[in-house]
């Protein structure tokens, strides 16, 4: 049921995307979110899904699986879209039902932020699809490094996000048992009126609780064994490196805003 | 009810990079009122079978039939329930499905999906606890508030509460003190015994297994390596030591013996009364060396 989910997996594989460095890639998915909100027209958009396809096809990973593993995340999308072809109330009206109008307006915003929704959640699945959760802390540690000085606590703010990115999908293996369990015990997940499944997530949640509790706890403690006292002195295993294809990537990426900028309206 | 996999195949996570073939031809008979018991390694696919008992997975090649119903590869089912009544899953560590506020309402919460009356519920809770082993003044207490051992019990009553006609084991025992390993391997032999409830055992006990089951089939990297009678699948033990597997610890010790005076008893014994007869008609003489 969970298994197809790819929010917060990492799948091991010899790509460009994969060999990168952890710092370029944060610094690309950091400048992409800030980058998409310059595109307001079919021209930007059409360079963004460009530049977003371009990147999903140097991740070596199946276009099959990226899709089918974003599926849940599309409700959302769907959902955004509704919104703001429902909600919005600007421009010509370019179908008339009579007690429901959708305007023109209404369905560029719909298409256009349900679009740059999808993007981000793309771009940011790539990251973590062809990255490692160890990496993606070592990059943010160090890209967060300077603001040390200013006594901001970026050890323990990577720890954390680590901590978080490895039990995703812990949390979710534990999901699918609890739910097996209670599906042989007659409750129904996948059919049965929408009463009826709000019910069952009882049943679901509170056992996901009180093992996350008990696991919050044991790692503390195993933490605490081992003498893990925060990042003071610690050194690094990994080594991180910059390659010139790092910088290729983000100088691309920079060309990207360059045209964004000329073409939006 | 008889349960038959044909053929099985089931692989996780099909058609994405994680795919990963878990077992593969799997062809096992459960009679009503039988005893099997599954043995194999860690990772053999034992689990992934037993989700097929009752439609949890449904085979990615071959068929499962149960009762009156078969379950195909490649075709949407509909309506489970009916299986799931019938037949009842004991997890691996099954207190982490434990839920509600009192141990009752927990036993009640199986018998009561499956339409049955609050009253009638409470009293199978009520019988089912007992079954277990512990105290009806539990049933007031929260689940978590018991001891691992106790949760396990509770766990298990909820599911016998549902009154199956087969019951699935997945190694009920992991973790459990010797003498409560004995205590509830001997309460499902004896609902086994009373009341003809078929039976599936996963265990890595080789002594469960050849003292419990009618049939025992031995998982080995996802396929069925042998499956036959306990004296059967014993008689040859070369073989399953080949494979890494363990014998029971009575044949271990008349294989010692056998080696040990160069000789070979005339039967493979799995209980320790067979092989003290044995072995007395034999050091007696009543056996010629
Ligand atoms: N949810 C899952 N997703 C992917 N692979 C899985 C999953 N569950 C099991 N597997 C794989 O399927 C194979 C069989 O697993 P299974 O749990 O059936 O083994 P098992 O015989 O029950 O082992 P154990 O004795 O440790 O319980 C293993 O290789 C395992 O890695
Ligand atoms: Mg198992």
């Amino acid at each position: 049921m969970m298994e197809k989910m790819i929010i917060g997996r990492y799948v091991p594989a010899d790509s460009i995307l994969h060999r990168m460095d952890p710092r370029s890639k944060l610094i690309i998915v950091f400048l992409f979110v800030c980058v998409i909100f310059l595109a307001n027209n079919i021209w930007t958009y059409g360079i963004l899904v460009l530049y977003t396809f371009l990147m999903a096809s140097f991740s070596k990973i199946q276009a099959r699986f990226l899709i089918g593993g974003l599926k849940p995340v599309l409700w959302l999308v769907l959902f955004t879209f509704f919104l703001h072809l429902f909600l919005t109330k600007e421009g010509a009206i370019i179908l008339d039902l009579g007690w429901f109008k959708v305007y023109e307006e209404g369905l560029r915003q719909g298409i256009f932020i349900s679009l740059r929704f999808f993007l981000l959640i793309l771009i940011t699945s790539l990251l973590t699809l062809t990255t490692t959760p160890i990496e993606i802390t070592d990059g943010l540690e160090r890209l967060l490094g300077p603001l040390k000085k200013v006594k901001f606590p970026v050890h323990e703010l990577a720890l954390m996000m680590s901590i978080a990115l490895r039990f995703i999908p812990t949390l979710m293996q534990e999901t699918d048992k609890i739910i097996k369990a209670q599906t042989a015990r007659g409750v129904e997940y996948t059919s049965g009126p929408i009463k009826d499944r709000l019910k069952a997530v009882v049943p679901l949640l509170i056992p996901l609780f009180i093992s996350s509790f008990k696991r919050a706890e044991e790692l503390a403690v195993a933490m605490e064994a081992r003498g893990y006292k925060g990042g003071e002195g610690r050194t690094k295993y990994r080594q991180l490196s910059w390659a010139v294809a790092d910088t290729l990537m983000i100088v691309g990426l920079l060309f990207v805003t360059i045209l964004l900028l000329v073409f939006r309206g | 009810m008889d349960i038959s996999l044909k053929n099985v195949e089931y692989r996780y996570s099909a058609d994405t990079p994680f795919e990963r073939l878990a077992i593969k031809d799997v062809s096992i008979d459960i009679p009503s009122g039988s005893y099997l018991a599954i043995i194999g390694h860690t990772g053999s696919g034992k689990s992934t079978v037993l989700q097929h008992l009752n439609a949890l997975l449904k085979p990615t090649k071959g068929a499962v039939v149960i009762g009156s119903r078969e379950i195909k590869a490649g075709r949407k089912e509909k309506n489970l329930k009916g299986i799931r009544e019938k037949v009842g899953i004991v997890f691996q560590f099954p207190e982490h499905q434990l839920f509600e506020e009192t141990v009752e309402k927990d036993i009640c919460f199986g018998p009561m999906n499956f339409g049955v009356s609050e009253t009638e519920a409470k009293r199978r809770a009520r019988d089912a606890i007992k079954q277990v082993g512990l105290s009806e003044s539990i049933l007031e207490k929260s689940p978590f508030d018991l001891s691992g051992g106790q949760m396990r019990r509770v766990a298990i009553a909820g599911v016998l509460a549902m009154e199956p006609e087969c019951i699935v084991l997945d190694e009920p025992t992991a973790g459990l003190d010797p003498r409560g390993r004995k205590e509830i391997m001997d309460l499902f032999y004896t609902l086994h015994k009373e009341r003809g409830l078929a039976t599936v055992l996963v265990t890595h006990s080789m002594e469960d297994a050849a003292r419990y089951a009618d049939e025992i089939v031995i998982m080995h990297k996802g396929t069925v390596l042998k499956k036959g009678k306990p004296l059967e699948i014993f008689s040859n033990p070369e073989e399953l030591l080949a494979h890494g597997l363990d014998v029971p610890e009575v044949l271990r010790f008349q294989m010692k013996v056998e080696k040990a005076f160069n000789t070979k008893f005339s039967k493979t014994c799995l209980t320790e009364d067979e092989l003290t007869d044995v072995m007395a008609d034999f050091l007696t003489g009543r056996v010629p060396r």
